[in-house]
């Protein structure tokens, strides 16, 4: 990467500010640079800046996968960028047979009965899945006793925001042996349970294995099972939510299906349910009738809007995209990524790297850097000295249930060799000089950066920095 | 890799998953980048974009976007990388995400910003819920002309947290009703320019009213309009939301850009992610995330907000758009929206259309047909020109008409053309 004393937009010399005829706001404080100045600046940046095409990025439960240069380019259609949400149906007919199909390839991949594609991340797919469980348990008459949503200790910190979002409550149960433990969750599950969050194969990347048991204890007592689709990659063409027993299903098209992340955003998060479902799915719903396609917003159960129009279509249609250009080699997509995880685990295992919980992993996996404690280090610092050798860190910290925990997952378009040079990276950091561990990195464009001071002394904006 | 992994087929990998949940996928076989392409174009060509048709719809609208923008958004550094959650590898973002803040916070005039909301309708659920988690008063005051589909999402955001929606009515004027009173009041919610597209000066009203409710004051804004109007600081607001539709395409609804702004005293209970400036260990200027402890990541259940994945590569389209156009170049092209949507309403009411609201507006309008609505909508339809929203819900033949810099004088006059004639009934 470059490194740039790179001035702020506001700190670049610019021309002067011309106040026009019939402004009635006197002070603007925008730069007025020329286009030469802006093209600049923003390219130091972007040389800042590590991406997927970068290197190896094995940011676990993110699916950094290759972002396929074939959907940007069918994105930048101009009749898919200039085309109106609120115009006569008739003329965005191209846009809605997308939306149309890219629906049913999701249900056909996930063994799920219908699909809305409104939601704008996993997240927002979470609570609609979450207003959706609430409607349906008020349309049965038990909105009012059905007001716990279970998860597991592993679970992404977004599932019990998005349950107590919705307005429920959250009951969180501690995992056994990397797994959920049935005790637990039929000490918990009762007529009170509106839903259980479940990602399955889960944070650890391990499968849960008696997921058609856990399927029957959640049933038994009435409530929903709520798959979070993060973790898809791991079971395209091997099984289905659907058969697992799901009833709610959201799929992340920016982790599975190979849309950029953008820096944070935008992603999809789409929610597919089973039949006894499908009412409640957000309006307009796509209708397919003569050859023609429709949006229906006459649908008196559904929950209303979860966005503004119909979800982020551009990545639908790069998501759209990538399962044609794919199509049933999806099924070789998982194969790849599981084989990968499994052999960049065993490879840091012989390495002497610490696997909690023996067996296979799906797609990703946990290592413990406990025991770098000992030496004064921690997995920060490790991961920190990973970018001086090229790489982007695994995800840190996460799950909570992990003491120092790297999760890695490096997706199937790695290559063996660059597996392999991460893992020599990762065994020179376990003998390289504690202080150069600790002060990484070297080669950055900066240091360590000072995260409590940005929370403590809080600038936020320009104006705090630069003084007129 | 299988003999490595001591096993004979990459099938051993997968069985742990119960055969009965074993299952395979029936789709087409794999295609290459030409035939993608082909199918997806053939699919799209039945399209009607706003280059081969004018369109006059409201709310998200075309606008011009530089080929800079396009140039710097399709940087893979940007496009392809994750959240920035390791500062040193994303210093290149996280200064594009701070100037973005500071854009905003200097069109809106508040303090802070985050890096973004889903679209604007999102943002207000989220501004009306911050609000009860400082004041946990329960009611959330909205003017009784909003789009629909934002209210729509604004009762599902609230619903979780119990609370009420009130709906506030319009003058003759088309302006929300400011003598409203009420307990428990939460928020109050104005919309400048408002749905008819109405500018609202009544700065010292909305201010009052604000503050006999002693409720918090959320604003929505359009960007374009804050360069050359004052911004909502200037009447007393706490929280600013928008659509950010600057440097963004209409893409058919989304990506949009939910933009989220508030005063400082209120930032730790804002949603979404936030960037700060800060130092490294050699004290040369560095920039992070920070405040996470409100995120779902760290807080759980607890976090002011259930987002993860925002909108950010729209924030960088823009900021990219701000940095390309200045403060000269966004107040020509604002004004340039004024005089475009005045030379259509002029036009309109030649031919018969009414005015049904005085006073000043930005780059939308409300007129009234003078005979059935939908009979023109879909004759002009026919003759390549998509006229505005219908509002019959507010008024009788009411179309909601939205114009830009993109509306050229021939265009403009083409479509008047068309509708005199259609009015005229010379078909």
């Amino acid at each position: 990467m470059a490194k740039y004393d790179e001035p702020l937009l506001i700190e670049i010399e610019g021309e002067e500010s011309i106040i026009p005829e019939g402004v009635e706001r006197k002070s603007l404080n925008i730069p007025n640079l020329s286009e030469r100045e802006v093209m600049k600046h923003f390219l130091h940046l972007s040389q800042m800046n590590y991406g997927v095409d970068t290197g190896f990025y094995p940011l676990g439960s993110c699916t950094m996968k290759y972002n396929m240069k074939l959907l940007e380019r069918v994105a930048r259609y101009e009749k898919a960028l200039y085309t109106h949400p609120l115009q006569h149906e008739k003329s965005v007919q191209g846009s809605m047979e997308i939306m149309y199909h890219l629906e049913r390839l999701l249900c056909e991949i996930t063994g799920m009965d219908a699909f809305t594609l409104q939601p704008c991340a996993g997240a927002h797919g979470e609570f609609t899945g979450m207003l959706i469980a609430r409607a349906y348990f008020e349309s049965i008459g038990e909105g009012e006793t059905r007001r716990e949503v279970i998860v597991p200790d592993s679970a992404h910190g977004t599932n019990p925001a998005s349950a107590r979002m919705a307005g429920f409550e959250v009951v969180e149960i501690p995992s056994k042996e990397g797994r959920v433990d049935m005790d637990a969750l039929r000490h918990v599950l009762s007529e009170r349970t509106a839903a259980f969050m479940l990602t399955n194969p889960n944070t650890l990347g391990i499968f849960e294995r008696e997921i058609l048991e856990i399927s029957r204890e959640v049933k038994k007592v009435g409530a929903l099972l709520y798959y979070d689709g993060a973790n898809l990659n791991a079971i395209m063409g091997k099984t289905k939510p659907g058969i697992m027993g799901f009833d709610i299903v959201h799929v992340n098209l920016h982790k599975t299906f190979g849309t950029p992340h953008g820096g944070g955003g935008p992603g999809s998060g789409p929610v597919g349910v089973k039949r006894h479902l499908e009412k409640f799915l957000p309006v307009p719903r796509i209708e397919k009738k003569d050859g023609e396609y429709h949006f229906n917003y006459d649908l008196p159960h559904s929950i209303g809007k979860v966005s503004e129009f119909y979800g982020n279509f551009a990545v639908l249609l790069k998501a759209y995209a990538y399962i044609l250009k794919k199509g049933k080699e999806l099924e070789r997509v998982t194969e790849r990524a599981v084989l990968n995880a499994n052999y960049l685990m065993k490879k840091l295992r012989e390495a002497g790297y610490n696997v909690p919980h023996p067996g296979r992993r799906m797609h990703e996996f946990v290592i413990s850097l406990s025991d770098i404690k000992e030496k004064g280090l921690r997995a920060m610092d490790v991961a920190k000295r990973l970018l001086d050798y090229g790489f982007h860190p695994p995800t840190v910290y996460f799950p909570l249930i992990v003491d120092e925990a790297f999760m890695v997952e490096p997706t199937e378009d790695e290559t063996r060799e660059s597996m392999d040079a991460f893992v020599d990276a990762m065994k020179k950091i376990r003998e390289e000089d504690v202080e150069i561990v600790k002060n990484a990195p070297h080669t950055m464009p900066v240091a360590r950066v000072n995260e409590a001071k940005a929370v403590k002394e809080p600038i936020l904006t320009w104006k705090d920095i630069v003084v007129e | 890799m299988l003999d490595y992994l001591g096993i004979k087929s990459v099938d051993e990998l997968f069985d742990e998953i119960p055969s009965e949940a074993k299952s395979s996928l029936n789709l087409p076989g794999p295609m290459d980048d030409m035939e993608v392409e082909a199918r997806i174009k053939k699919i799209l060509d039945k399209n009607i974009s706003f280059f081969d048709m004018p369109s006059f719809l409201p709310i998200i609208k075309a606008h011009y976007i530089p080929p800079v923008v396009d140039e710097i958004v399709s940087r893979q550094e940007f496009y392809t990388s994750y959240t920035p959650y390791q500062p040193e590898a994303s210093q290149g973002i996280l200064q594009a995400m701070f100037e973005y803040q500071s854009v905003i916070a200097e069109l809106t005039g508040m303090d802070v910003a985050n890096v973004s909301m889903y679209d604007s309708a999102t943002a207000l659920g989220e501004a009306a819920l911050m609000a009860h988690r400082i004041n946990r008063k329960k009611k959330i005051v909205i003017p009784r002309n909003i789009f629909w589909h934002k209210k729509s999402v604004l009762a599902n955001y609230v619903k979780g947290a119990g609370m009420e929606i009130v709906e506030v009515d319009y003058g003759e004027d088309g302006r929300m009703l400011l003598d409203f009173d009420g307990q428990d009041v939460a928020a109050i919610y104005v919309e400048n320019p408002n749905f008819f597209g109405l500018i609202d000066k009544r700065y010292g009203e909305i201010e009052e009213m604000k503050e006999r409710m002693d409720a918090m004051l959320i604003a929505g804004i359009d960007p374009l309009s804050l360069s050359i109007f004052n911004p909502p600081s200037h009447y007393g607001a706490d929280i600013v939301i928008g659509d950010g539709y600057l440097g963004n395409p209409m893409n058919f609804g989304g990506p949009l850009l939910g933009i989220f702004a508030c005063r400082r005293e209120f930032v730790r209970q804002m949603p979404g992610k936030i960037v700060g400036a800060t130092v490294d260990s050699n004290g040369k200027r560095a920039f992070c995330m920070t405040l996470q402890t409100r995120e779902q990541h760290i807080r759980r259940g607890r976090a002011t907000s259930n987002i993860c994945s925002n909108q950010a590569l729209c924030c960088i389209a823009f900021l990219a758009y701000v940095a390309a156009m200045g403060s000269n170049g966004l107040r020509k092209v604002a004004l340039k929206n004024m005089e475009n949507a005045r030379y259509m309403a002029e036009g309109m009411k030649k031919i018969g259309f009414d005015m049904p609201f005085d006073g000043e507006f930005f780059n939308e309008f409300v007129v009234s047909a003078p005979k059935n609505l939908e009979e023109i909508n879909d004759k002009l339809l026919s003759q390549g020109i998509q006229m505005g929203l219908p509002i019959n819900e507010f008024v009788e033949n009411g179309i909601l008409m939205g114009v830009t810099e993109m509306h050229t004088k021939e265009m403009m006059d083409g479509a008047l053309e068309k509708i005199r004639h259609l009015m005229e009934g010379e078909e």
